[in-house]
């Protein structure tokens, strides 16, 4: 300690251990460690880091509280600016945003900014402390559609503005990806996504769970019907993808989406719990995202052995560098530079394995990453009993095909502009995947916030 | 909390409920489903909508008690509630897009195979209600298990009932009673809507392409969101993956892949059969599959 350049560690579960349980890996910090980890904040007049957020925390400004251990005040210079404190300090790939600006970074380690708002959030939660809002109320209504993270920072937004919010969540929890998506061990449900669903409702939001806009009820009606003078689309990414191959369709292969909502949302990992998993013994993850990692990391802990294939080399990995070093620390099992050619199926219908071809990477394509072109002849099989597609999702049709008027674009997401999340329909507003396609958390809050103030200029502007 | 109004026992093991979920009764349509989820820790059970009333708000379901889940379903009372209710999810039946002057002319054989009668219910209500006449099979492995036979009645022209063992109505299967119709008694139909099992679709579809009557059939793979999110319930309809759920339940039964189908609806059984066991021994019975410590 005192070493001003490195950053202070972290708690976490011994791999070995958090390889059989479902408990959280990373613990936190405590206040002595998040204080002293505080003053190595030098606390720059421009400060980068708020440039690095999408949603513009006055990072310097709640670090300064904590460094002089006034938690209670930094959880409200954080709440200004976010609704998800304890899920974004989680889950956000702060390595890449806050942190890769952080003038400590240049010669050691960045401020462990992330961290830091993850002990403020968690300290708050442990002493009732609650977002405040103290503003008139408008009397206006404003549907949000969908509850994960881009709805819930639009509905907090919009509630602290004084608007009359209802929340429509198509599944029976809210939480949207918080819920099905990320598991347990990263995200705890109960103590983390409850609790910061209860500061969003807190607020006066109201929420309506099993209404799935665009069946149950239709924005057309919501509009026309319920008096709703504003809605926001949240509703997140939507179908998942498959690769094309023979035998993807046996029984044993899985979205990565089905396997992580038996998990997480059905809670199919507790034996209390009806909905059933299989979680199988030798598994086969097909992808190399966030996604796929808590999909490995999922089997790994439902007792199965874990291979992670992906057809690009290690420096491609889309997921967070934490994530891929826990998953290996836990022992998941890598096959970069690999891509499945072929499942193969017993004579039952299930996997019995899966034929892969070994990759090198050629030429750049379109996204400037290069391309992996199959070695020939370099084919070999993994026998599994399991195969999770973790292939990206494209978008759902439900709204879209049933609202009139709004403009999707050629791999159907919604159209909506950036700044304020206005789509082609007057009052429409959208942000999060079911806008940009499959990103992240903390870019969804970003959505939700810029829709928000989209959504008051407009309420605001047709008063006059 | 959706409450269920109405409970009715219609055959061994099959019950019928009314239950208050006005946003469903206000939007559902022939051909959709529902998915329930009876309280916290339970599964989301898709089953297909039998009936509903948008005045009073209500949909009608109806189950077969086959497995752990469903069992306990059967436990629930008039009164009860349950926790989660949602739809109508899936597509609407063709019939009610369909062109009326297009319909007018096509005549319209409805076959029902056990409690998938409870699906093809309002398909021939909403026909009727339209002003078409339609026939309908009703068939069963025997007398106990045939259900909604007068409610049919009052819609359908024709109600034709078979039973495999002959203890009521015509003996024989479905397949038995269409080629009796076809051949014996000199009906002619341009279209068959087929909901049943996926054993007796699979083979009404290989008479009907026989015949060359088009054949339209109803999915019921496993589910988890139905929704679109997460896949479970793709199957396979002309060469291309479809999901049941946003893309159905009803597809062109001559391009289903039965066989597929059929496979993938064993996914759970040895986890369903473990949880039955455990309903009734004790919880005993799980961690056989080494998934679980």
């Amino acid at each position: 300690m005192g070493d001003v350049l490195t950053r202070i560690p972290v708690r976490e579960q011994e791999p070995k251990v958090r390889a059989t349980n479902f408990e959280e890996v990373c613990l936190g910090y405590n206040k002595e460690e998040a204080m002293e980890e505080a003053t190595r904040c030098i606390d720059c007049k421009n400060a980068q880091c708020i440039k690095g957020c999408p949603v513009s925390i006055d990072i310097p400004g709640f670090i300064r509280e904590v460094k002089e251990g006034k938690i209670e005040q930094a959880y409200q210079v954080i709440s200004k600016y976010s609704a998800l404190p304890a899920v974004c300090g989680r889950v956000c790939p702060q390595e890449t945003q806050c942190e890769a600006k952080c003038i400590r970074g240049i010669k050691g380690d960045a401020v462990s900014i992330g961290k830091l708002e993850r002990f403020v959030a968690d300290w708050a939660r442990e002493h009732n402390v609650k977002p405040v809002k103290d503003v008139e109320d408008k009397g206006k209504k404003v549907a949000v559609i969908g509850s994960g993270p881009a709805g819930l920072t639009c509905a907090g937004d919009l509630a602290k503005m004084g608007y009359d919010v209802t929340i429509f969540e198509a599944l029976h929890e809210a939480g949207g990806v918080l819920s099905y998506g990320i598991p347990e061990f990263r995200l705890p449900k109960t103590a983390v996504v409850a609790a910061e669903v209860e500061n969003v409702l807190g607020l006066g939001v109201k929420l309506e769970t099993n209404a799935v806009v665009g069946k149950s009820v239709t924005i057309d009606d919501l509009m026309d019907k319920e008096g709703f003078e504003a809605v926001f689309i949240g509703s997140g990414a939507g179908l998942p993808k498959f690769m094309g191959i023979p035998g993807e369709n046996a029984n044993g292969v899985f979205s990565a989406n089905e396997y992580l909502t038996r998990n997480n949302l059905m809670k199919a990992f507790r034996e209390d719990y009806a909905t059933p998993i299989r979680g199988g013994k030798k598994v086969a993850v097909v992808g190399g995202g966030n996604v796929a990692m808590d999909a490995a990391r999922t089997a790994l802990r439902l007792g199965a052995e874990v291979h992670i294939v992906y057809r690009r080399g290690e420096a491609e990995l889309p997921a967070r560098v934490e994530e891929v070093h826990h998953a290996k620390e836990e022992g998941i099992i890598f096959h970069l530079l690999t891509n499945p050619k072929e499942i193969l199926v017993d004579e039952n219908g299930w996997v019995k394995g899966m034929i892969c071809i070994e990759m090198e990477l050629g030429e750049p394509d379109e996204s400037g990453r290069r391309r992996p072109v199959e070695k020939a002849g370099s084919e070999f099989t993994l026998d599994l009993d399991t195969v999770i597609m973790s292939l990206g999702t494209s978008p759902n049709p439900l709204i879209s095909s049933t609202t009139k008027g709004l403009e999707v674009n050629k791999w159907k997401c919604i159209v909506a502009d950036e700044e304020k999340g206005a789509t082609s329909r007057p009052g429409v507003f959208a942000g999060g995947d079911a806008v940009t396609g499959a990103a992240t958390v903390i870019l969804a809050m970003g959505a939700g916030k810029a829709a928000a103030k989209g959504i008051d200029e407009y309420l605001s502007n047709k008063e006059k | 909390m959706y409450k269920i109004l109405k409970k009715e026992c219609l055959a061994d093991n099959i019950y019928l409920m009314d239950v208050k979920a006005p946003r469903v009764a206000e939007n559902c349509y022939p051909g959709q489903f529902v998915i329930v989820k009876m309280d916290e820790k339970g599964e989301r059970i898709p089953l297909t909508v039998c009936d509903y009333d948008r005045e009073a708000g209500t949909v009608t379901i109806v189950f077969q008690s086959v497995g752990a889940s469903t069992n306990e379903m059967a436990e629930y009372k008039e009164g009860d509630s349950f926790r989660d209710f949602v739809g109508p999810l899936g597509c609407r039946s063709e019939l009610v897009n369909e062109d009326k002057e297009v319909l007018k002319k096509k005549k319209i054989l409805f076959v029902a195979g056990g409690v998938g009668t409870a699906p093809v219910y309002p398909q021939v209500k909403w026909m009727k209600e339209q002003g078409y006449q339609v026939d309908c099979i009703i068939g069963a492995r025997n007398k106990n298990l045939i259900i909604l036979e007068e409610a049919m009645k009052q819609y359908a022209e024709n109600v034709y009932v078979c039973t495999d063992d002959g203890s009521y109505g015509f003996k024989g299967n479905v397949n038995d009673q269409i080629k009796e119709l076809i051949n014996h008694q000199g009906k002619h139909y341009d279209l068959v809507i087929a909901i049943g099992p996926l054993i007796m679709m699979k083979f009404v579809c290989i008479l009907t392409k026989e015949l060359q009557i088009p054949t339209v059939v109803s999915m019921n793979p496993i589910m988890v969101d139905g929704t679109g999110m997460c896949g479970a319930c793709r199957l396979t309809v002309g060469g291309k993956v479809k999901f049941a759920c946003v893309d159905g339940p009803e597809f062109d039964g001559h391009l289903v892949d039965f066989d597929e189908a059929m496979k993938r609806q064993q996914m759970y059984k040895t986890e369903e059969g473990r949880a039955i066991l455990k309903q009734k021994e004790g919880n005993t019975h799980h961690g056989g599959c080494g998934c679980q410590g």
